[in-house]
């Protein structure tokens, strides 16, 4: 088993990223690991680019991890996962949320957004353990629009389940209970119900 | 007890533990945290002072009043505190005084990156590097001790990488209060404490004397430590960097530093001497690797690893990899897929920002804009393209006056925002009233302090504590200093901004237009929220509404029949309704709110 997991998540000022990582680094605590989490805000409110790094392992010393090193790539939009695809190690895994927010360099620059065929043909060449979410099409069903990134992190605990690295004896009911306490109380019921529908897309 | 926490929660908690009494700092970002988390904890006096600079100050009154206390900025800040560091370095204080510089390698949200390790080595002070949200912590508990033992101030110095990283931290309890020093008075000791010549001169061989005696006490501070490993490498290193060098060369020998200035000579010689080949791994300048040249002992750094920008495990080990310390089979594989051109995603001022209005119009009347530091510098790009010198806080308006004293074929704008003003702004304003100069002055009243997140200022009536406070009005203050032409427009008011500017362009006086607003993000500015939509019918795609740079509009699939242009269309999940552009719209195409 690989004694240390990688995790980059990727996405757009306002999207979650920033609870999805703080979720990931107390699951990595809880289980036992050393867990790091890293990220840069300053800008991102203002529509630009976020990432933000999570690792757990035995001994963890650096809080991000290199080009090519990242095991698990998250990312909550479409562009933002190209742009992060060198990240990645060659097979490592990808959750894609299917969700296109236009930068205005699309919107007023005119600059071609990807389009999906070129998204999942790129992907296909790096790995073949890529899984598609429409994260905003489920919470949307289960009612409320700001539990996809709990949808997605729900798929990414069933891929990580799957891994063989650190984490891989994670049960559903090891993040669950995570999630249930870093979430505001009204709302553990529709978190839950985020995260056993994301986790059932990679299980099916 | 064991928990996630970030570098800046982290120093917040270590000088809560060590009994911090006042602290004082500016919002800015990548330090703000540290005073937000401080100011949670009881028994605490924490405040937003207008700049560092008085920061610094306030920090050392209450130090020299007996009391333990912080002052916290960014590395840019300390250049504004410079002064009140030096004075504070040669007078010493009655308590411990920590001054946080939040160093900001690789600039991910300042306009450079010095490396403030070479202030306090200029200011005669120890700095602190912590490597972690635990060291975060101890490092700051330690540093108010060395400031007590050696009556001096201490900087701490995290980067950026280390505020906004957590990592698990053992958490402790804080000090007991009787185990500090109380003063009954403060204190009458003016040889100490007033900095005439006189006084001064006497001062200086103490705190000479000073940084020696530190040199010898950082011999046995046990956050200088060597990790005894393989002996045909050894690695001196510090901050976060520490933790890139464990995870490349996992076996090394490595010499941490948790104090970085001065150096403990007889550690760095004795572990020199137990290694075949000695590096010094360090972000940005070659800090430590210089003062170990300068000890006569042979050691690579910068001839291997980059001094521009931050570092992280991929650069530490390409860098390795060229030098002949890694085998080229240590690089990982990687996936050489071509990803195409993408668009960039750069930052830019929200849907609903109040500022855009005014720089529309600056854009459009085509004079000299000189910026400042602030959510408003995001108008540099285009469409707006609307801002011409930008440097560091408060510049915008002497810019303007100096460039108008040298050359006045062109009316100087300086557009700057409330809580910047409150910093630097207002001494020079003062200047263009006194020395008269027709600078136009925009300030952007927001309501907030809003690129760092939301922090209160002097004008919102609250501060950081979250007490009612006295207001100072920008209005009365600006008037005060003598500008006669002063006018507050509502910063979604097009039209009257326009006719305004175009006015006051016109003056051979200083003029101040103040425009007001809350800031879209605030709860204030939530409430007006409502959509806009575009009448297809009328739109002609004639692109006036695509200028105003507003990330809500978009160019609609479905083409002008005559023009063959794309028309405009509202993204709804992101229009705010502030109605610039249905203000703009030559063909009421646009609707407002209350249709």
């Amino acid at each position: 088993m690989k004694e240390t997991i990688n995790f980059l998540l990727a996405g757009v000022g306002g999207q979650g990223t920033i609870l999805a990582s703080d979720v990931l680094v107390n699951v990595g605590l809880a289980a036992g690991y050393q867990a790091k989490q890293a990220e840069i805000h300053g800008m991102s409110q203002r529509g630009g680019s976020v990432t933000s790094h999570v690792r757990w392992g035995k001994v963890v010393y650096s809080p991000i991890a290199a080009a090519s090193e990242v095991d698990v790539l998250l990312s909550f939009e479409k562009t933002e996962a190209l742009r992060n695809l060198r990240m990645l190690r060659p097979d490592g895994l990808a959750i894609i949320n299917m969700e296109a927010i236009k930068p205005i360099t699309v919107t007023s620059g005119g600059q071609p957004y990807p389009t999906d065929e070129h998204l999942i043909a790129t992907f296909a060449q790096a790995t073949s353990h890529v899984v598609y979410v429409n994260g905003a099409g489920i919470a949307a069903e289960l009612g409320n629009a700001k539990v996809a990134n709990v949808v997605l992190l729900g798929a990414l605990a069933a891929q990580v389940h799957q891994s063989g690295m650190a984490g891989t004896e994670l049960t559903f009911d090891t993040w669950l209970k995570v999630i249930q306490e870093r979430v505001p109380k009204k709302y553990v019921e529709i978190n839950q119900q985020a995260f056993k529908a994301g986790w059932e897309i990679v299980k099916k | 007890m064991i928990q996630l926490l970030s570098g800046n929660e982290e120093v917040a908690r270590g000088a809560w533990d060590a009994g911090v009494a006042v602290a004082s700092a500016y919002p800015v970002t990548h330090s703000t945290e540290i005073l937000e988390t401080l100011a949670r904890f009881p028994n605490v006096y924490a405040e937003w002072a207008p700049n560092e600079k008085v920061a610094v100050d306030v920090a050392v009154g209450a130090a020299y009043a007996g009391k333990r206390a912080l002052a916290a900025m960014k590395h840019v800040g300390l250049n504004v505190a410079a002064d009140a560091l030096m004075y504070a370095a040669m007078t010493g204080m009655e308590a411990g005084l920590v001054i946080v510089s939040a160093d900001d390698p690789a600039m991910h949200s300042s306009q450079n990156e010095q490396d403030n390790r070479t202030l306090a080595k200029f200011a005669r002070i120890p700095c602190l590097e912590p490597s972690d949200s635990q060291e975060a912590k101890d490092l700051t508990i330690a540093a108010f001790g060395l400031s007590e033992r050696f009556d001096t101030p201490v900087m701490l110095r995290p980067t950026t990488r280390i505020c906004h990283s957590t990592s698990s931290v053992e958490l402790g309890e804080r000090i007991d209060a009787s185990l500090l020093k109380s003063l009954q008075q403060f204190p009458r000791n003016p040889t100490k404490y007033v900095m005439v010549p006189g006084n001064a001169i006497k001062r200086h061989p103490i705190i000479e004397q000073r940084i020696v005696d530190i040199a010898k006490f950082a011999e046995k501070f046990p956050y200088n430590r060597i990790e005894e490993g393989d002996k045909s490498l050894g690695i001196i290193t510090a901050g976060v960097a520490y933790q890139y060098a464990r995870e490349v060369f996992p076996h090394a020998s490595v010499l941490h530093l948790g104090m970085t200035w001065p150096l403990p000579k007889e550690l760095v010689r004795k572990f020199a001497t137990s290694v075949d080949r000695l590096i010094v791994i360090e972000e940005l300048d070659p800090f430590i690797e210089e003062g170990v040249r300068l000890m006569g002992i042979q050691v690579e750094g910068k001839s291997i690893f980059p001094l521009i920008g931050e570092l992280d495990p991929g650069v530490v080990r390409e860098s390795a990899i060229r030098a002949g310390l890694l085998p080229e089979e240590s690089r990982p594989p990687m996936i050489k897929v071509d990803v195409g051109v993408l668009p960039a995603r750069p930052p830019v001022l929200c849907p609903g920002c109040p500022h855009r209005s005014t720089f529309y119009i600056l854009n459009k009347l085509k004079v000299p804009v000189n910026g400042d530091i602030g959510c408003y510098s995001l108008a540099l790009v285009p469409p707006l393209s609307a801002i011409h010198t930008c440097g560091c806080m408060g510049a915008s308006i002497g810019v303007a006056h100096g460039a108008m004293k040298a050359n006045d074929n062109e009316r100087h704008v300086a557009v700057l925002g409330d809580s910047t003003f409150f910093h630097t702004g207002i001494p020079a304003l003062i200047n263009v009233v006194y020395n008269q100069s027709p600078v136009v002055t925009v300030i952007m009243d927001n309501r907030t302090t809003g690129m760092t997140g939301h922090q209160d200022n002097p004008s919102t009536g609250r501060t950081l504590q979250g007490k009612e406070t006295t207001q100072v009005e920008i209005e009365s203050l600006v008037r005060a200093m003598g500008v006669k032409h002063v006018k507050t427009i509502e910063a979604f008011q097009v039209e009257e901004i326009e006719k305004t500017l175009k006015e006051y362009i016109k003056l051979d006086e200083p003029s101040v237009l103040i425009t007001r607003e809350p800031c879209a993000l605030l709860p204030e500015g939530r409430k007006r929220w409502v959509p806009l939509e575009v009448i297809s019918e009328k739109c002609n795609g004639c692109s006036l509404c695509f200028r105003i740079g507003c990330p809500a509009i978009l160019k609609s699939d479905e083409l002008d029949e005559r023009l063959q242009r794309p028309k405009a269309l509202i993204d709804s999940g992101l229009c705010t309704g502030c109605e610039i552009c249905a203000q703009l719209c030559p063909r009421d195409a646009i609707t407002f709110r209350n249709q």
